[in-house]
């Protein structure tokens, strides 16, 4: 291709979004709402599985030894611990330091009555964080059944109720994305073929004076993903805002909730966000036109 | 130049566009093809530009056989056919100098050579001096020659018309059938679809009539020829 048909292309794809403004502003539209409300659903689910795994990271399983286990044979429970693949961090706690936090937490100065004895002395445990607590059962059944070990104590609700939010997520995430998804179709084959009856003539025009397909659909491609770019930077900037706004207001507001409502940052969520979405955006303009102008090629 | 051997299309409904319709046309003539509608005048243009194929019969435009062309190689061949519309089909929010310049860019001739072409080709049609105004700022007669610009510009050896004076007054019509003339004249062979009885009858060209989809005469220096 010649350099001056591609700028010619590049010219004709800038210029035909103005030609045609009432196409190009309804494809920025349409575009532009599906990929804020994608924009506005990420950003919510994402601090949701945020804050489910920070809960979830917090759920630990305490294991308690046999009364005269010797040390190397706690270390070796530690070490198999570790090798379990659902395991992400194993804490030893020995009696002194487990005595020494129950004083600390619930007798303050009345423990100075204990001297140098530790009623704990058959306390020392390991305090074990999971990856993922739905497979919190398997662990303590495995636990349960390691030489050595007494007890295992976990929170069984804690587990369920945290798993359990974790698949509602997904599931909804997923409902969501459909219904958005299903939306997205519906409006841009729309815009499309609105867009269609006024390009038909022009594309028959080309195609009648002997331009090649490439030729012919350049121009329109260029035009779409344009089109994309400038309707995904939009909903970008305003769930900007909206999100920075959200999470300023809400930490201020909801201070008693600070432990449980910690929010991503505006530069985590958005490191992920603006690459899918400008991807979003280039595809749907980059199909969107390679289709339409696709079907009346054949003249 | 132009050659059609018993050649037939069939639409899914109704009878036959064109019949067993056999045509030889040299390079350098001028042709009328006369019949009312419906008579399979647009079929026969649309078969010439491999815009439709044959449902049987060979056509050759050009050295080319159309049966044969791939269809990648369509666009090679149709620039070397020119054609012009009834109903114009300039591309109206583009001026006159564009409109002419649209069938240089799409063929990929350098900026240069456009910009010499097309002020030649818009005072050959007389429309030097309006190469910025928009279709919209044209009569009738002034757009077709704009199409007709369009269609010269790349120099095809066949210019194609279909019904080019069909939305034309008298006085633009024929002014558009001189231009045709001028053209041919220069050696460009010219192929006009037409009901325009009193023009086919003035020109004393060739004359081919079509009637239900099949050729019933063809003379030349012929006149129109009545449906009944």
């Amino acid at each position: 291709m010649r350099i001056s048909t591609l700028m010619y292309t590049f010219n004709q794809g800038f210029k035909n979004i103005f030609r045609n403004k009432v196409f190009s502003l309804a494809s920025i539209a349409t575009i532009s709402s599906c990929i804020f409300l994608f924009g506005l659903f990420y950003a919510v689910i994402v601090n949701f599985q945020y804050i489910v795994r920070e809960a979830q990271s917090g759920v630990a399983i305490t294991v308690f030894f046999d009364e005269g286990i010797t040390d190397e044979k706690i270390k070796e429970i530690g070490e198999e611990i570790k090798s379990r693949e659902e395991v992400s961090q194993v804490n030893y706690i020995s009696a002194d330091e487990a005595w020494e936090s129950f004083k600390e937490e619930y007798l303050g100065e009345y423990a100075d009555g204990f001297e140098n004895d530790n009623p704990l002395e058959d306390a020392s445990n390991y305090e074990i964080y999971m990856k993922d607590v739905s497979r919190q059962s398997t662990l303590v059944q495995y636990l349960e059944s390691l030489e050595g070990v007494r007890t295992v104590n976990r929170s069984d609700i804690t587990a369920d109720a945290l798993s359990n939010v974790n698949i509602l997520i997904g599931y909804v995430s997923a409902g969501i994305i459909f219904i958005l998804l299903a939306v997205s179709i519906f409006l841009i084959s729309n815009t499309v073929t609105i867009g269609i009856s006024v390009r038909k003539e022009e594309i028959s025009i080309m195609k009648l004076i002997g331009a090649k397909d490439f030729v012919v659909r350049a121009p329109f491609v260029i035009e779409g993903i344009i089109i994309g770019i400038i309707g995904s930077t939009l909903p970008l900037i305003a769930v900007y805002y909206i999100y920075n706004n959200v999470i300023a207001y809400a930490t201020e507001k909801f201070t008693v909730l600070s432990d449980i409502l910690r929010f991503l940052s505006v530069e985590e969520v958005f490191s992920t966000l603006i690459p899918i979405s400008i991807a979003m955006g280039v595809g749907i303009g980059f199909f969107g036109s390679f289709s339409t102008v696709r079907k009346h090629l054949r003249v | 130049m132009i050659k059609m051997e018993g050649v037939s299309k069939s639409y899914s409904t109704g009878a036959p566009a064109l019949n067993c319709v056999s045509l030889h046309i040299n390079k350098g003539e001028f042709v009328f093809i006369v019949g009312d509608s419906g008579s399979g005048k647009s079929t026969l243009i649309k078969l010439l530009l491999r815009e439709l194929t044959p449902t049987t019969g060979q056509i050759a435009v050009n050295g080319c056989e159309l049966n044969k062309l791939k269809r990648r190689k369509i666009p090679k061949f149709r620039r070397n056919i020119g054609v012009v519309f009834q109903d114009f089909r300039l591309l109206k929010d583009r001026n006159v100098y564009e409109n002419v310049a649209f069938a240089q860019r799409v063929v990929e001739i350098p900026t240069r050579q456009i910009r010499k072409n097309v002020p030649a080709m818009l005072s050959l049609v007389g429309l030097a001096e309006k190469y910025k105004a928009k279709p919209k700022q044209l009569s009738g007669g002034e757009q077709q020659r704009v199409a007709l610009a369009r269609a010269l510009v790349n120099n095809p050896p066949i210019l194609l018309a279909d019904e080019p004076t069909g939305n034309l007054d008298p006085r633009n019509s024929w002014e558009i059938m001189k231009l045709l003339e001028e053209i041919n004249k220069r050696g460009t062979t010219v192929l006009v679809v037409t009901h325009n009885r009193e023009i086919v009858n003035a020109m004393r060209k060739r004359v081919i009539t079509v009637k239900k989809g099949m050729i019933v005469s063809d003379e030349e220096k012929g006149e129109y020829i009545d449906e009944d």
